[in-house]
């Protein structure tokens, strides 16, 4: 226990620690702060003034059609060809209709609780993503870089116990940032919503589903974590963490979509791993192999593959076991030199 | 008197498909007895490092057998890790921590009280710089640093990789003192350093380590007398007499090197012979002085590694036990 409460406080002590704790929260109240600029409060007031703009904009445009329907019939009985300016009967079938004119189209965005939350947990998820796998991998990169971890073998020299705390050290930090932040993140759209947006239909239902993606939320935040350590304490240094991010985005995003590109793979996304987030974030995602179609033979409905949540967790899951067990084993295994 | 530190047959060996097979340890031996202060010598790349970290848990060895304070390692090292302060090589702070904060949590994890910092930076000399980041440290007060970490716990066995490290004159004394108090209070201090000079004022008894194994071991004292090779050298009232007293000299078993000025004589027992065979030949001794042999001159003998000019050494060229050829001793001086 004295072990793990040090291992709370060295990473609270770390500089990198309270640096980007510091930009996250920025960051977040920034987008938040932003965002509650470009929403606004759809009154009675801006609803009438919509409403009272698509008018105007009715009228103009049936007093420009009337206009252009009379200069039609003069230019017609000067003996002019009409056909060409105006069209056919001088436009008279392309009166304007008040139906046209949309009040919605003058309204200003307003945003909507209920249906555009559960795109800000996602970015939220994002950026505290981001935080535990700079602090993760930082945390236990920089102890062996740094000769830190031997120091605490000589206290500790039980190996998997003192990975394992440190490892259970870093994930109640992102916890415990992810849920305090994620609370402030909610209170703040929901005030937006409240203030600038609505937050109407909002049953128990909708409340159980935003508690649902939190919790996936949370859990990417984890695995992020755990993975970023893992791999840091394998290659004994942040970098490596770092550079195992930048090859696996190099090869699932850019080479296996060339690739899968190129040889015309049937549902080619389903090898790529952000098919997997957005699965994770969406509940699905709907993948179609319009290879199949041949349009020239008539419509076509392409193949469909679904991708759900749970294929996520398991694709992500996995990867995170391989990795931690990895770090473990060699944690066990290899000398420290 | 009671071992604290013992090592039988240890080996470690490392294989490379580039560099092939290298026995970093070879069967290397090692004892320390309780309240000494035990030198530990090697050229670079000879095994100390490796003895200590394999000692210390750090690195599994491949063979042999090791124990602490009467415990078998490694299966009992969490149950001595508390009686054993250590650094190994230079040893590195999170640059941004004060030294204070980096020996708080050392004591948190050992859940030793906070006081314990307070002494040993006291003890250290680190005390009103305790408070500033470590990235502002000279490598000496880092290196105190060091040596207040593996103080903390109060061990009773305390193994110091090259404690000396950038210290100021001030500072080795200052640490040379430490070392004899903390023996006098009775705990065992194992130093491994390349100040020779200094590992023959501190220490009590020495372990010469070459090639991953021991090539000499015992009291310092014994260690060099046992290495002093009887050499005496000798001058006469008449530098023209020399050559006479050379041929007397041998003639009486005694191996001699002939100087312009004077001789050098090796394998001499008691001087006093010298004096007694040349005075019976009428030849005077104006100077008759046993030439004492010191840790370095041992050192660079035993490990073969002493410079030669137009020679450059590479780090694995020294003195292997057991080989043919080489100038390698069998041990076995001292206890």
């Amino acid at each position: 226990m004295s072990l793990y409460v040090t291992e709370l406080r060295r990473l609270a002590k770390r500089r990198v620690t309270r640096l980007l704790l510091v930009l996250l929260v920025l960051g977040l109240a920034g987008v938040a702060t932003a965002f509650s600029f470009s929403s606004h409060k759809l009154s009675k007031e801006v609803v009438a003034e919509a409403q009272a703009k698509a008018d105007a904009d009715y009228r103009k445009e049936l007093a420009n059609w009337q206009r252009a329907v009379a200069d039609c019939d003069t230019a017609k009985a000067r003996g002019e060809n009409t056909e060409e300016r105006f069209g056919p009967n001088c436009g008279r079938d392309w009166q304007p209709q008040p139906e046209m004119f949309d009040p919605k189209w003058n309204l200003p965005y307003q945003f909507d609780f209920r249906a555009e939350f559960p795109m800000f947990i996602a970015v939220f998820a994002g950026a505290v993503a981001l935080f535990a796998f700079i602090v993760g991998a930082s945390s236990v990169g920089a102890e062996w870089s740094t000769g830190g971890m031997m120091n605490l073998l000589l206290w500790r020299p039980k190996r998997l116990a003192v990975l394992g705390t440190k490892m259970a050290a870093l994930l109640t930090t992102v916890l415990g940032v992810g849920v305090v932040l994620g609370a402030f993140w909610t209170l703040a759209f929901w005030l937006i919503g409240t203030y600038r947006g609505t937050t109407v239909k909002m049953t128990a239902g909708v409340w159980q589903s935003i508690g649902l993606d939190g919790l996936r939320a949370v859990g990417l935040i984890l695995a992020v974590g755990a993975v970023a350590f893992a791999l840091a304490s394998l290659g004994r240094h942040t970098a490596m963490a770092l550079g195992a991010a930048v090859a696996l985005f190099a090869i699932s995003e850019v080479g296996l979509r060339i690739a899968v590109g190129v040889l015309s793979v049937p549902f080619g996304e389903r090898y790529l791993l952000s098919t997997y987030a957005q699965a994770w974030f969406m509940k699905q995602v709907k993948l179609f192999n319009y290879d199949a179609c041949r349009f020239a033979k008539g419509q076509c409905e392409p193949a469909e593959l679904l991708v759900s949540w749970q294929d996520s967790a398991l694709v992500f899951g996995l990867g995170a076991a391989v990795a931690l067990v990895a770090a473990f084993w060699a944690m066990r295994r290899r000398d420290i030199s | 008197m009671t071992a604290v530190l013992e090592i039988e047959g240890l080996r470690k060996t490392y294989r490379s498909r580039k560099r092939g097979v290298r026995h970093a340890l070879d069967g290397f031996d090692m004892r320390v007895e309780a309240g000494q202060v035990h030198g530990f010598l090697g050229p670079n790349g000879s095994g100390k490092t490796t003895t200590l970290r394999t000692l210390l848990g750090l690195i599994r060895p491949n063979g042999g057998r090791m124990a602490i304070l009467g415990h078998e390692l490694p299966q009992a090292l969490p149950a001595v890790a508390g009686q054993v302060g250590a650094i190994v090589e230079s040893p590195q702070f999170f640059p941004h921590f004060s030294a204070r904060d980096t020996l708080g949590l050392l004591a948190q994890a050992g859940e030793l009280p906070g006081q314990r910092v307070d002494e040993v930076l006291e003890l250290v000399g680190l005390r009103d710089r305790a408070g500033e980041r470590v990235k502002t440290y000279s490598l000496g007060m880092k290196q105190r640093l060091a040596v207040a970490s593996a103080l903390l716990k109060n061990p009773k066995l305390l193994i110091l990789d090259e404690p000396a490290n950038g210290l100021d004159p001030g500072g080795i004394r200052e640490m040379r003192s430490l070392m004899r108090d903390l023996a006098a209070a009775g705990m065992t201090v194992v130093l491994s350093s390349h100040i020779l000079g200094e590992i023959q004022l501190i220490c009590d008894s020495v372990t010469i380590i070459s090639l991953g194994r021991r090539v000499a071991y015992g009291p310092v004292d014994e260690v060099l007398a046992a290495h002093s090779q009887g050499s005496v050298r000798v001058c006469l009232e008449a530098v023209a007499d020399l050559p006479q007293a050379a041929d007397t000299l041998s003639g009486a078993g005694i191996r001699v090197t002939t100087e312009p000025d004077h001789l050098m004589l090796a394998g001499v027992d008691k001087p006093a012979t010298v004096s007694r065979l040349l005075a019976e030949r009428g030849l005077y001794v104006s100077e008759l002085t046993p030439v004492a042999v010191d840790l370095e001159s041992v050192f660079l003998e035993l490990t073969a590694t002493a410079p030669v000019p137009g020679q450059h050494r590479q780090v694995d060229q020294s003195t292997k036990v057991g080989e043919p050829g080489v100038g390698g001793t069998t041990g076995g001086w001292g206890a």
